[in-house]
């Protein structure tokens, strides 16, 4: 899955990247208007999912090669994994928010 | 069962920096450093979910010295861990395992990178002052 993450992120990542320059200065209601275009919230939604699951994948790797006692390194990968879900549903309820909100 | 002390693999710094050592962690580095960003990216919605103000707030604070220095330095991990990564996808194909290819892919990473990174921020300075 690690794989499968990082060939959905390549385009993912780009779109988000070249969205943000073309709108660095931009207002608070250009941004929500962008948001809630429904090509945009399905994008923002799949980058979340397949970001926060590459971003455990890749910290539990980097906390496997790194963290030698056991003790340590169990409770480690538990807590990146809960992190990154709990950041993924925060940010995806967030987007649904501004894309179904009044 | 026992847990004996075994031999690890011998550490980073027993090596002479090379172009591929130093990509390869550079690449780890770059993806933890995103890991650190990718908590704005949520606050950056939570707070356009969460009204106007709170919005400009953030706003604020990304468009200061620190935010924008940080934003930078995202910028540079964020193409050097993109265009490496496709480096890294062509191995797992199976390409570009020779020698010669290996440093020429990691060169092109190398300027890939750091052009990009200068390309978004020059555009981005040019279109919006």
């Amino acid at each position: 899955m690690q794989r499968v993450t990082a060939v959905a992120l390549v385009p993912l990542t780009l779109w988000l990247a070249v969205s943000l320059f073309a709108r660095a200065r931009g207002e608070y209601g250009a941004f929500i208007l962008w948001l809630r275009a429904p090509f945009t919230t399905i994008l923002m939604v799949l980058l979340l999912i397949a970001l926060f699951y590459h971003m455990a994948l890749g910290l539990q790797v980097v906390v496997e090669d790194y963290v030698h006692t056991e003790r340590m390194r169990i409770p480690a990968v538990v807590v990146i994994h809960l992190g990154c879900f709990a950041l993924a549903v925060a940010g995806i309820v967030a987007t649904l928010r501004i894309a179904f909100g009044g | 069962m026992a847990n004996r002390e075994r031999p690890l693999s011998p550490d980073l710094q027993i090596y002479r920096p090379q172009l591929t050592s130093v990509l390869s962690i550079t690449h780890r580095l770059t993806g933890v450093a995103l890991s650190i960003g990718s908590p704005v990216l949520v606050c950056w919605l939570i707070a356009a979910a969460a009204g106007p103000s709170v919005y400009a707030t953030l706003h604020g604070f990304l468009g200061s010295r620190l935010g924008l220095a940080l934003l930078f330095g995202w910028t540079y991990a964020l193409c050097f861990h993109l265009c490496n990564g496709i480096r890294h996808l062509f191995w797992d194909a199976g390409y570009g395992f020779e020698l010669r290819t290996i440093y020429a892919s990691g060169w092109t990473v190398v300027a890939a990178s750091a052009m990009l990174t200068l390309a978004a921020w020059i555009i981005s300075f040019s279109l919006h002052g």
